[in-house]
């Protein structure tokens, strides 16, 4: 069940994850980027973790707000503003109390429309956007196919981790890894890394 | 008393730059309120919501319209993601070279400029710079390294250009066109004239058409340069084109002028 309880768990999962990742994430951006990215996510949703113990919300969409709010104020990268305004349309699209499949689908798309509206990348410039699309589609796949809401969401997750992998490949336009060009060939990049990350964690928290 | 209507929030990832470009701003603009906005809340480098959604607001507060500049991308994220939120007409971000948009953008808003004017100074400097770059570009071919020490053709060492900095003030190249095959005069009948809104209409019109169309001596398909023509009612418009479709460009711009541009 995709209610507030497995959203809480799932913000969790995410915490835990990027506290043990950061240094891998932050990596991944000394490569192509300025380095921060690991700390300034562990940051990030440790507080929206902390935040979420002192009130809890009635709708996974009250969830996802308070996600959108915390990220904004204590990210000082890019990927603020860039997760803030995903959670913040994820927050619009699910203001029910529960996510049936058609509410994955609709929470993966809101949140690649948050995406793309703040960062304005396009599929194939080696950001968020190559990992949040083929999860978009992977998601819309599972539903078209009947599947149950958690595995809706573990197809978005195995979706969102090949579009990641897809970027070391690819020629980054966008963001600091832009300043790079043609150097940042052969890096994967990290926000496409943590996008698989957190979708992964929503598959893990609601796995039985 | 302050005839400012217009001021200005500095969006950088350090406090130091924010603060220092506020200060240097001030001496040409002593009566504009300039707001730093740089840096974390605990000293780390980068750009805080609050810090920036704060200073937003206190201009507003006191009366004053907002323009917002960005020292990089993602500060500009930040802008963006905060005035989305705020959701206020009078706020508004500028895409403009830091400093140098900055300082214009402070001179046009201790002259009393409104949010408009204020965002044109910013954006001239970037045009400026834009056409500048294109010359260099052009003239030291796009790949080649322009080393410090190394002479080009037309240039001291260092590569800079001969006679300065490659900067804001030389006046703007215009569109060296083929002699115009067709040429039309026209009278602007709109009230409020070429304004933004049917400047950014002529210049989409014209730019649709294989052709070089300019305005006035200006290229048609610069936005900002048919606004700084500063064409009122009445005023006489003097098209010319050139290429394979300058015909049908200037039948196209003429019906928009004799339409109005769809205003009223």
């Amino acid at each position: 069940m995709l209610d507030v309880d497995w959203a809480i768990r799932w913000i969790g999962e995410v915490a835990r994850d990027t506290a043990e990742r950061r240094a891998e994430l932050s990596e991944l951006d000394r490569r192509i980027g300025d380095g921060d990215h690991g700390e300034n996510l562990a940051r990030g949703f440790e507080a929206a973790r902390a935040a979420l113990e002192q009130k809890r919300p009635d709708t996974i969409g009250g969830v996802l707000k308070l996600v959108a709010s915390t990220l904004m104020s204590t990210v000082g990268g890019a990927s603020g503003p860039l997760y803030g305004t995903a959670f913040v349309r994820a927050a619009k699209a699910c203001p029910q109390p529960e996510l049936d499949t058609a509410g994955v689908v609709a929470l993966v798309a809101a949140a690649l429309d948050g995406v793309v509206a703040r960062g304005r990348a396009q599929v194939g410039e080696k950001t968020m956007v190559d990992a949040w699309t083929p999860a978009l589609g992977a998601a819309q796949e599972a539903a078209e196919a009947g599947s149950p809401p958690a595995a809706t969401l573990a197809a978005a997750a195995a979706g969102a981790q090949s579009g990641a992998d897809a970027t070391v490949e690819l020629q980054a336009t966008k963001g600091r890894a832009g300043y790079l060009g043609e150097r940042s060939v052969g890096h994967r990049d990290p926000g496409a890394e943590s996008s698989a990350l957190i979708l992964a964690a929503a598959a893990r928290a609601a796995a039985p | 008393m302050s005839r400012c209507r217009v001021g200005l929030v500095l969006v950088a990832h350090s406090a130091g730059l924010a603060e220092g470009l506020a200060d240097v701003a001030r001496q040409m603009a002593p009566d504009v309120c300039i707001q730093p906005a740089g840096g974390c809340p605990d000293g780390r480098i980068g750009t805080s919501y609050d810090r920036v959604e704060g200073a937003v607001r206190d201009l507003l507060d006191a009366g004053l319209d907002v323009v917002v500049l960005t020292d990089l991308g993602s500060a500009t994220l930040m802008a963006e993601a905060v005035l989305e939120a705020l959701d206020e007409p009078r706020a508004s971000f500028v895409d403009a070279p830091l400093v140098e948009g900055t300082v214009h953008a402070a001179v046009a808003a201790q002259t009393g400029g409104d949010q408009g004017m204020v965002r044109r100074a910013a954006l001239r400097v970037g045009a400026d710079y834009a056409r500048s770059a294109e010359v260099e570009l052009a003239a030291v071919g796009a790949g080649a390294a322009v080393v410090g020490g190394e002479p080009s053709r037309g240039r001291g060492p260092g590569g800079i250009p001969a006679g300065g900095s490659v900067a804001t003030n030389g006046a703007p190249g215009r569109v060296a066109a083929a002699p115009p095959q067709n040429a039309r005069t026209l009278h602007l009948t709109n009230r409020l004239g070429l304004h933004a809104r049917p400047a950014a209409y002529l210049a989409r019109t014209a730019g649709a058409f294989d052709a070089v169309v300019s305005v006035n001596g200006v290229p048609a398909t610069s936005v900002l340069e048919l606004m700084e023509l500063g064409l009122e009612v009445g005023a006489e418009i003097r098209l010319a084109a050139s290429g394979p479709e300058a015909d049908d460009a200037l039948d196209a711009v003429e019906q928009l002028v004799l339409a109005r541009f769809g205003e009223e």
